[in-house]
Formats: structure tokens, sequence, C-alpha cells
């Protein structure tokens, strides 16, 4: 049985098929529920984009788009919350091993900045050691004072 | 002329100005679509002087960066001059935050951009 907390947040759990597309049967209902619980649009637009970089970044390059490959994904909303944990069956990666897509000599390669912005909008972020989970976190700003 | 499904094309004095017919551009088959509209306005329409002009579209994934990053080195080696206008402050943010805001010229209105050029 749910605990009294529970009330104050949304938690789910769904797999994805490895197929162009699937990311949107997260993000959609993640979106609903941050409007729900009054996320202001700025960190909604960050959650949207890391999210969706995660998504793709597990199904494409993952699982290689593998119909026999699946993705599982845990999230939690509140008002102050969003927690996301992304797995997918492929090889996994080493997320330090990505090159700065920054550096002057790089800044004009089509590829690479999906990382990085997920590190740049997240509050939190962490894979495990294979490279094949990764667990987003945002926490809401405070409102401003006065 | 190169059809068009992602993008609307106009033009003012010798800019082709473009615009976008998603908010969000960001599934593999708008982002496959919107880079090769955008390709085929420098290597079918022959055009030099473009201004994108993002009014409108609220989300943008780092592939579609990928295709504008591209659209770009396609352009310059076509001696073309592109600038991008309309930017919603998160989107703004993500050109920051990767740094291409020094790649390509960013300006806030398309009044601002067309008079840059």
């Amino acid at each position: 049985m749910a605990d009294d907390s529970s009330t104050d947040e949304w938690k789910r759990s769904i797999t994805l098929v490895s197929e162009r597309g699937s990311s949107r049967l997260v993000t959609d209902d993640l979106l609903d529920r941050l409007g729900h619980y009054g996320w202001p649009p700025d960190d909604i637009f960050a959650i949207h984009l890391a999210v969706e970089e995660a998504l793709v970044n597990a199904v494409v390059h993952g699982n290689k788009l593998d119909p026999g490959k699946t993705v599982w994904v845990d999230y939690l909303v509140s008002a102050t919350l969003m927690r996301i944990e992304i797995a997918d069956q492929g090889e996994g990666f080493d997320p330090h091993n990505v090159p700065d897509c920054t550096l002057a000599e790089r800044l004009d390669r089509p590829g690479g900045r999906g990382v990085m912005l997920m590190r740049s909008f997240m509050t939190r972020i962490e894979y495990n050691a294979k490279g094949n989970s990764v667990l987003l976190e945002k926490r809401r700003d405070p409102p401003a004072e006065g | 002329m190169a059809t068009h499904r992602r993008i609307d094309v106009s033009k003012t004095g010798d800019v082709s100005v473009v615009q976008f017919t998603d908010q969000k551009i960001l599934d593999e088959v708008t982002i496959q679509e919107f880079g090769n509209e955008l390709f085929g306005l420098v290597e079918v329409d022959n055009r030099k002087v473009i201004l994108l002009d993002f009014t409108g579209v609220e989300f943008l994934s780092s592939a579609a960066l990928g295709k504008l990053i591209t659209f770009d080195r396609k352009l310059k080696t076509a001696k073309g001059r592109v600038k991008l206008c309309g930017l919603v402050p998160g989107i703004l943010e993500v050109f920051q935050v990767t740094k291409l805001n020094k790649v390509f010229d960013i300006r806030a209105d398309r009044a601002e951009a067309l008079s840059a050029f």
C-alpha cells in the first residue's frame, strides 16, 4: 500500500519497444505531470530536452533499434523533484570518454552534444558502471524572494 | 525548386527567410526531413543568403543541432551566409551551452537579423 507521501508524487514504470518515436510514451505523460505539479516552463523545457536525449540514446545508440531489446524507464515527479532512470540492453559506453564538443576544433562536428546537454540541464546525472543505465534528476529551483 | 513540408521559405530582398512548420523539431523523421529541406536550399535551390527564423519553435533536440551544423558547413562551402533569429530562451540556452552561438550569428528578431546581413 502506498504511504501518505505518495499522494504528493507520481511514480510510473514503463517498458519501451526499441523503435523510433517510442520516447513519446514517456515524455507526453512526464510533461503533463510536470505541468500538473506547477513546474515552470524553463524547467519543463530542460527536463524535456534531457529526457528526450537519454531515451533516444537508449533506443538508438544503446539498443540500436533492435526490436528484440527493450528500454526500462522508471520515473517520479513531485512539486520539487523529477527523477528518471532509463536502462537499455546495449553494450553501454564510458560517458567520461565523450569528446568535449565545445572545443574549437570540434564545434563544427554534427554529433556528440546529447550527454553534454543532459549534464548542463539536470541537477544530477549518473551512469551505472556499464554505461547502459542513466539516472537523471532535476530539483526545482525555489521561487525567488520578494 | 525543392518541395517543403518542414519549412516555409519567403524572400525579403536578397535574403531567403526560412520559417519552420513544427513547434517541436524532435522525432527522427521530422529531423531527417528538416535537414534534407535545409540542405536542398543550398544544394538544389542555390540560395546563398539565408535567415532561419525560429519564431514558433519551442523545442529542438541535439540531433536537430547536428543538421543545422551540417547545413552551415554546406552553406559555407557554397560561400553563403546564414543568420538565426527568434529563438526562445530555452533553445538559446542550448546554443550557449554547446557554444554554437560562436558558430551561428544569432539575432533577437527578424528585423534585426535582416538589417545585419
